[in-house]
């Protein structure tokens, strides 16, 4: 199998870009892919928190590119996954000490060993998203079904394709479906329909991403976490795998319900 | 009846949700075009000094806008027009 480089990128922050790399590089990781995760967030390293590896890290990858350590000597091992490792962001380090070259170069590193590499990309369009995306094949974008995250998304998307990167698709984070039926959030299709992109899944919001952040495990190793079944199911498409897209099956009901009326009318 | 039903399942025009969608379309069609509320007015502005050397405009009613046609942007102007000058031969 060729390997992949996809970078989480979203403009906005806090958004889920590095929730979506974390469950996404855990899922893959499950179905016995060997993933490599890297944190590109220079000075605000979070991936290691949210994957509870925190504790293991002694180098990172600005020592890396510098040639302070072997690439092998700053990857992270997950202590669940046999082959699932982090290449972590420097917490100290200045936020232009990689360039896009040693990006691409590393990647390139890094496709020899790995099937999927998951890069996390920092918040914003300066640098460290230009660093992000230098060595990506494909991007994700994710956005939260809110005017200001689907704005920063179209913006992204065209730095995206100005970049030669064509094939984004989307994760549209955080939905809730109640709030969807009552009218008081844009739902995906709306979102589809204004951005003119692919959809990748839709993840819901979801309370056990708290709970699995605290405990520093990614939600898809709970079963039942709704979040992270959906996370699975985003890693299955990303595996080739043919995986229906979700569909609430109420809001089908729904669908029926609002014809009958327009019908009626 | 159909009214609180239409509520109910968002159809509502007023939902929250499509107010943000309307939102949505026309601050992407600024942004995309790159070019603000701001500076479509100084661009009317302009328009309305060309255009009155030759004809008689309704200032007032002029209207410049971005429009959406499925993938492409367009400049849409509306110039009513008051009447023609009578041609000056000297
Ligand atoms: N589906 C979800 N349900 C509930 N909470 C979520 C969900 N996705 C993300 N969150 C929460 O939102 C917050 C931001 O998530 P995260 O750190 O992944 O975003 P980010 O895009 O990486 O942020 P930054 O731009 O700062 O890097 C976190 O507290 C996370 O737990
Ligand atoms: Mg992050």
């Amino acid at each position: 199998m060729k390997s992949k480089v996809l970078v989480i990128t979203s403009g906005k922050g806090g958004v889920g870009k590095t929730t979506t790399t974390a469950n996404l590089g855990t899922a893959l990781a499950m179905l016995d892919k060997s993933v490599v995760m890297v944190d590109t967030d220079i000075g605000l390293r979070n991936l290691d928190v949210v994957l509870g590896l925190e504790n293991r890290i002694v180098f990172d990858i600005v020592d890396v590119v510098n040639g302070s350590c072997k690439l092998r000597q700053a990857l992270i091992k997950d202590k669940r996954i046999e082959s699932l490792f982090l290449l972590p962001a420097a917490q100290t380090k200045d936020k232009n000490a990689v360039t896009p070259h040693q990006m691409k170069n590393l990647t390139n590193e890094l496709r020899k060993e790995f099937d999927f590499i998951l890069v996390d990309c920092p918040a914003g369009i300066e640098q460290g998203f230009r660093n992000a995306i230098a060595g990506a094949d494909s991007a994700i974008v994710v956005a939260t079904p809110e005017i200001s995250s689907v704005r920063d998304a179209d913006r992204i998307i065209g730095l995206l394709e100005a970049a030669g990167l064509y094939d984004t698709r989307l994760i549209v984070n955080r939905l809730r479906s109640r709030m969807v039926k009552n009218g008081d959030m844009l739902d995906v299709d709306d979102i589809i329909d204004i951005l003119s992109i692919n959809l990748l899944g839709v993840v819901p919001e979801d309370e056990s991403i708290v709970i699995s952040t605290n405990r520093g495990e990614p939600a898809v190793m709970e079963t039942s976490s709704k979040a992270g079944a959906a996370y699975k199911k985003i890693a299955r498409r990303l595996n080739g795998e043919e995986v229906p897209l979700f569909t609430l099956e109420d809001e089908r009901i729904l669908d029926k319900f609002r014809r009958l009326l327009k019908i009626a009318r | 009846m159909f009214d609180i039903l239409y509520k109910i399942f968002g159809r509502d025009n007023s939902s929250s949700k499509n107010i943000a969608r309307e939102r949505l379309r026309l601050v992407l069609i600024h942004d995309r075009a790159t070019i603000s509320p701001e500076v479509l007015l100084l661009l009317k502005e302009d328009l309305i000094k060309v255009i009155r050397e030759y004809l008689e405009i309704d200032e007032e009613a002029l209207l410049v806008n971005l429009e959406n046609d499925n993938d492409s942007v367009a400049l849409v102007a509306n110039i009513p027009i008051k009447g023609l000058r009578r041609a000056v031969n000297e």
